[in-house]
């Protein structure tokens, strides 16, 4: 009976009502956009409605292992198109529903500051075109259709990172990430178009078999297209520019989606491709992501550090969490490469588990900054400050995603970081010496990567929250509308349940990646049950509730015992000592002086600017300053030495090409006739 | 049979905290006869904390719950730690929470509380020691984890009893990478405990105080609290150098006998690092903060070339 509702719920109709539902929020929006609080309500309804129904589709799917699956047969190209749901495709619909949930949930308070100034109607229209079109990247499988709806994906986000037009810095934030994302969808393209070739078929079942027979070098080539490309996507370093500029622009519970899900259709296409569509895979592949992962990671984390705007701050931290993805999958490729079947399926675990957690708290996270700036109308963390008393539940909230982004026991974060430490300890010795260093360095990197992470959160957390209120907007600040709090609760819930049921979740996502890995065996994974997760060789055991509630259990009884030997004392409130000055909010520390030293030992790598402007009273002397003042900034080294010498590069070819067009159509004549009889030769030989 | 297993548990999740105060008292004991003066007795920690109990509270106005709330938690994370690592029975094999990244991790949950408790009460000085304290744990890790890993490789299990108890025969064949993720491990154990050339865990000079400056603003039993747990990450640590890099004296059997010799030896093995470290710190001067990233850095770097040559043998 069960299974038979399962079925109901799991089948192409179900998906289907689940998009028109989107469609119906985005031409409802549209249609209502002349009242704004009726097209909020119903966009935000409609989303929520079509997020339920797509998170039970995907659960559905998930829990029988069925594969729905639809496809039309045209002799058009464009109309002949396939819809298969596979577990890995049901997994990405599941977090993106699921973020979409607690997003739209947070909408409907959040939208109202919109009220008046912008359109809500438009929002709705992209912000339903956006949710759908991601639902579609990761189900389409068909290399065209694919094609046209991740460029649907892109534009719609394009237009939400736009949103807020009056703000010239957010046109010119769109406009770059509508450059770059065209430039990595041309090498998707590439990609494809090589496939193509290669098997004469769009379609990635015919993809999949096709492609056995092609030489190694074109299936290098491609491979490294479709790195670049949806690498591009997902925010990988030296890729990224878009991201920490674009992330910020949209409404935050845009922003929300745009780094917690949408950067992970570019994962999700990565795995796709070079786990499903490619294989057998080569050793480099693997080393070639460890070390793009390793870079990410680590030169997010410190870009993170060095900003002061919180959501560009968290847009990096989406940079940083994307590189130690990238380790679990280059792992996976590693191993599978080299048949280290049970290996590969094991660091694919870590590689999805971190991305349905970083989905979740660094939702959480824009979330929590959303209704931070809405309260404060900043962006500049330097103006916040003791919000955790006019938000505490906020502040909850926000405390409970930055300890899960910075790995800390027990919440969900850590697991996936254990999962992705284990998967790398396995890769330094599996290899001969020459391949396992790039895994200790990888090690070494993600070790350094989740101290300064922790570093990043505690600067973050402490001056947003903790001290005194630096500016008026600070203190005045408002608790968020009870909607916006329900969305971050589902997200904070989310994130604490992540980590306690590892082992349940670890069991989905193991039959997931063992789906994927040829030669991967679920059964072989070891324990993966409620209380323990360990390896059938006992290399690793661990059990995350008994972290959690070992530390719960212990502190619990310790107030108790405290409480009670205590009672008697009492507690007074009086200022904070300061050496017997006055306490101003000028005495706390502030995020450019928390990360200051941390920028000072990595100075060479991220290369801080300081430029002071000095004011004398007398300008001859130059004894007695007036007024001292310092930018401290950080000098962009992706533009001069990566950008500008290819944009060089491009125009100078494009002059050369310049030679050839003439501007007399009897040259163009000429050029044509040459094409064809070159065309006859080569196809006639 | 279970009565003694019982027993055995209770001491072991009981050992950290009531023995953690003494080794503070015999570092600072041997450091004061190094210094030429007589000392407090061993026993005055557990006076100090005893008096800590006693006295009444003076909380900030500025301050938040978080302020109150994590003495608890981060005692909390000590009391856990204890009971994860191994100390003197092997019949205590935590394969629940004895992961070693469990470990680093559990410090790093307190060492990020203590940090927010620092920026809380608005003063100036929780905020730079945050900030300091923050980035030596950040640059730390990597040591720590890395000289953990080496041992973890030559025993093949990431978990701290089973590598306490198979070390042991494994040790002189792979000695030139233990020694040296011990050296790594002692630069570690010196940055995350607060001591020389890191930290000076007795100055009350402002611009020198990294951990005393975190928890300047606590008083009475918050304080005892936090005083406690730092005692007891101190010898947590000294538990893991002892019981990890030289694996001898965990007993496997039940006896009683057996136990208690087991329990004077980890004692003595623990009062050796204790006189080491003490020795260590008499011998040095406190380095600027911007020279101690080199010495992490090199430990980071020493604990890589030991993973180097494990993996190769």
């Amino acid at each position: 009976m069960q299974n038979h509702q399962f079925d109901l719920i799991a089948s192409p109709g179900f998906f289907i009502a689940t998009l028109l539902i989107y469609a119906g929020g985005a031409i409802g929006s549209l249609l209502l956009q002349n009242n704004d609080r009726r097209a909020a309500l119903w966009s935000t309804l409609a989303a929520i409605a079509g997020s339920i129904l797509g998170v039970s589709f995907a659960v559905a799917a998930l829990l029988r292992g069925i594969i729905p699956a639809f496809t039309s047969e045209s002799t058009f190209p464009l109309l002949s198109t396939s819809f298969y749901v596979d577990s890995l495709s049901a997994l990405f619909v599941l977090a993106i529903c699921l973020v979409a949930l607690c997003c739209s949930i947070y909408a409907l308070g959040y939208l109202r500051h919109y009220y008046a100034k912008y359109n809500i109607g438009l929002l709705g229209f992209f912000y339903h075109a956006f949710i759908a079109s991601m639902i579609l990247v990761v189900t389409v499988h068909n290399a065209l259709s694919f094609l046209i709806v991740w460029e649907l994906m892109s534009l719609a986000s394009f237009f939400l990172v736009i949103y807020e037009h009056r703000d010239s810095a957010n046109i010119r934030a769109g406009i770059l990430y509508f450059v770059m994302t065209h430039v990595g969808t041309a090498f998707v393209i590439f990609a494809f178009l090589l496939m193509y070739q290669a098997t004469g078929s769009f379609e990635f079942s015919a993809i999949r078999v096709g492609l056995d027979y092609a030489s190694p070098i074109l299936r290098g080539v491609i491979f490294l297209a479709a790195l670049i490309g949806f690498g591009t996507k997902a925010g990988m370093i030296p890729v990224h520019i878009w991201l920490p500029s674009a992330h910020p622009a949209a409404p935050s519970h845009v922003s929300a989606l745009m780094s917690g899900v949408m950067i992970k259709t570019g994962i999700y296409m990565l795995i796709r491709v070079s786990l499903d569509l490619l294989p057998p895979g080569e050793l480099w592949w693997g080393m070639t992501v460890l070390v793009a992962g390793s870079l990410s990671a680590l030169l997010g984390v410190l870009y993170a550090l060095s900003e002061h705007d919180l959501k560009k701050l968290l847009a990096y931290h989406s940079i940083e969490n994307i590189g130690i993805i990238l380790m679990g999958i280059g792992c996976t490729l590693a191993f599978s490469a080299t048949g280290h079947n049970t290996l590969a399926t094991f660091s694919l675990i870590a590689a999805l588990y971190h991305t349905i957690n970083h989905a979740t708290f660094k939702a959480l996270l824009f979330l929590g900054a959303g209704a931070v700036i809405s309260a404060t109308q900043t962006r500049n963390i330097e103006h916040y400050g003791g919000m955790i008393k006019t938000m505490p539940q906020t502040a909850l909230f926000f405390l409970i995603g930055s300890m899960a982004i910075s790995a800390l026991p027990p919440l969900n974060g850590f697991f996936s970081e254990w999962l992705t430490f284990q998967s790398l300890f396995r890769g330094a010795t599996s290899f001969d010496a020459f391949h396992d260093f790039p895994f200790i360095l990888t090690i070494g990197a993600l070790a350094l990567t989740s101290g300064l992470a922790a570093a990043c959160f505690v600067k973050v957390f402490g001056v947003t929250f903790l001290a005194r209120p630096r500016s008026t907007g600070a203190a005045q600040a408002k608790e968020a509308p009870f909607s916006m709090r329900m969305g971050m609760a589902g997200l904070a819930i989310i994130a604490i349940a992540l980590g306690l049921f590892a082992g349940p979740v670890s069991r989905v996502l193991g039959q997931i990646s063992a789906n994927l890995i040829p030669g991967g065996k679920a059964e072989s994974l070891g324990e993966l049950n409620l209380i323990t997760v360990s390896s059938p060789d006992k290399f690793y055991t661990i059990s995350m509730p008994a972290v959690f509630l070992s530390l719960l259990a212990a502190s619990i009884i310790l107030s108790l015992l405290v409480f009670l030997m205590t009672r008697s004392r009492r507690v007074r409130i009086a200022p904070t000592w300061d050496c017997g000055t006055d306490l101003t909010p000028r005495m706390e520390i502030t995020a450019t002086g928390f990360a200051r030293s941390i920028i000072t030992i990595f100075k060479g790598v991220l290369r801080p600017s300081r430029q002071t402007d000095i004011e004398y009273h007398d300008s001859r002397l130059r004894y007695f300053p007036k007024m001292e003042k310092v930018i401290l900034g950080q000098r962009d080294i992706y533009q001069p030495y990566f950008y500008q010498p290819l944009r060089e590069l491009i125009s100078k070819l494009a002059i050369q090409v310049k030679r050839i067009q003439s501007g007399k159509i009897n040259a163009y004549v000429l050029y044509i006739l040459l094409t064809l009889l070159g065309l006859l030769i080569y196809f006639l030989r | 049979m279970t009565t003694t297993v019982f027993i055995i548990w209770g001491i072991h999740l009981l050992l950290i905290p009531a023995l953690s105060p003494f080794c503070i008292g015999v570092t600072r004991k041997i450091k004061a006869r190094l210094q030429n003066r007589a000392g407090a007795s061993v026993w005055q920690p557990y006076r100090d904390l005893r008096k800590l109990f006693c006295k009444d509270e003076v909380i900030s106005q500025d301050a938040s719950w978080l302020f109150r709330v994590v003495p608890y938690l981060i005692f909390a994370s000590t009391l856990v730690l204890g009971a994860s690592i191994p100390l003197f029975s092997a019949r205590v094999q935590n394969l629940l929470t004895g992961d070693f990244l469990v470990i680093v991790y559990l410090i790093a949950f307190g060492t990020f509380l203590l940090a927010l408790a620092g920026i809380d009460t608005g003063g100036a000085f929780g905020g730079f020691a945050a900030s300091r304290e923050m980035t030596i744990a950040a640059l730390t890790e990597g040591g720590l984890i890395l000289s953990l890993l080496t041992l973890a490789l030559l025993c093949h299990s990431t978990n701290l009893a089973v590598i306490a108890d198979t070390l042991g025969p494994r040790y002189f064949l792979s000695f030139v990478p233990i020694v040296l993720a011990f050296i790594s491990f002692m630069i570690a154990l010196l940055a995350e405990t607060c001591r020389y050339p890191f930290d000076n865990p007795s100055t009350h000079l402002e611009l020198t105080m990294i951990h005393e400056a975190m928890i300047l603003e606590y008083s009475g039993k918050r304080l005892a609290l936090l005083e406690w747990s730092a005692a007891n990450k101190y010898l947590v640590f000294i538990a893991l150098g002892a019981n990890l890099f030289f694996p001898w004296g965990i007993t496997h059997s039940q006896s009683s006998i057996a136990l208690l010799v087991a329990l004077l030896l980890f004692v003595a093995k623990a009062l050796m690092f204790c006189l080491a470290i003490a020795v260590l710190e008499s011998s040095i001067a406190k380095f600027r903060f911007f020279r101690l990233p080199d010495l992490l850095f090199t430990s980071f770097i020493i604990s890589i070339i030991a993973l180097g040559l494990t993996v190769k043998s």
